[in-house]
């Protein structure tokens, strides 16, 4: 009986989640950004240049309730002396409308390479940090997040 | 244009890396979201902001609809000189929004 109970509660729970759900998210697949589109976003802000994968670190928490106001912080590590420091932080996704998310500008009287924000997730996903260094060179780091409410297209 | 939290300390040492906080109270209407009537709510979102202390920018960004409603940003600083440090936000529709803090480097 109370077992019963249980699994009628889940269920009920289960078909609410999927009805917000469906009533939340009414984006078509098709606009959503896709991982090409992502790499594509990546080729523009290099130009091409290969991107080597470290130094940078991209810090979410890796389960998400909801991903309207995803507290991001990404850091590098740079001396960022006048001589060697990261000129640009530019912020990926895979499946937002959108693959950019953001291009932060530093300079050596930033003091540290490190920015922090709060951003939108449409689902789960890859989140990835792309990093351009005085020397013009690129390195990148990611994480993969969980998101169990997506920040996507909102119907009245 | 709308209300700004900032966060800068009063004071600090000279050479000290400072942290800074901004949010400004801003919708982020991302463009592909629909309204009631079915069609998309026109986008607007705070597409620039820009950091100057002693007159050179030494902090910016590009922001894209993917930075939530309320853009926080943070960021650190040298502490250099006493000063004002200038915060200035650009929105779809080209209006700016200017803010200052005054920091005092001992």
């Amino acid at each position: 009986m109370n077992t019963d109970a249980q699994s009628l509660d889940l269920s009920r729970r289960a078909f609410l989640a999927g009805a917000a759900g469906a009533s939340i998210c009414v984006i078509a697949p098709s606009a959503r950004a896709t991982p090409e589109a992502m790499a594509q976003a990546i080729t523009d802000f290099t130009g091409g240049k290969p991107v080597k994968e470290g130094r940078v670190v991209v810090d979410i928490p890796v389960l998400l309730e909801s991903g309207h106001s995803v507290p991001t912080i990404v850091r590098v590590d740079s001396p960022m002396s006048p001589q060697n420091y990261v000129r640009a932080i530019a912020l990926f996704n895979e499946r937002n409308p959108q693959p950019n998310v953001g291009v932060f500008h530093l300079t050596p009287r930033s003091g540290r390479a490190w920015v922090s924000t709060r951003i939108r997730l449409g689902d789960s996903q890859k989140v990835v940090a792309v990093a351009q260094m005085s020397d013009g060179s690129f390195a990148s780091g990611s994480i993969d997040v969980i998101v169990t409410l997506p920040a996507c297209v909102e119907g009245a | 244009m709308a209300r700004a939290l900032i966060n800068v300390p009063a004071k600090a040492k000279k050479g000290e890396i400072v942290e800074i906080k901004t949010l400004l109270s801003h919708p982020m209407e991302t463009g592909f979201r629909p309204a009631a009537d079915g069609k998309l709510v026109p986008r607007n979102i705070i597409k620039r902001f820009v950091c100057t202390y002693d007159g050179e920018a030494v902090f910016s960004a590009d922001l894209f609809p993917a930075i939530s409603a309320n853009p926080f940003l943070s960021f650190t600083l040298v502490a250099t000189n006493s000063g004002v440090i200038t915060f200035s936000w650009t929105d779809d529709n080209d209006e700016t929004q200017v803010q200052t803090a005054k920091i005092e480097v001992v």
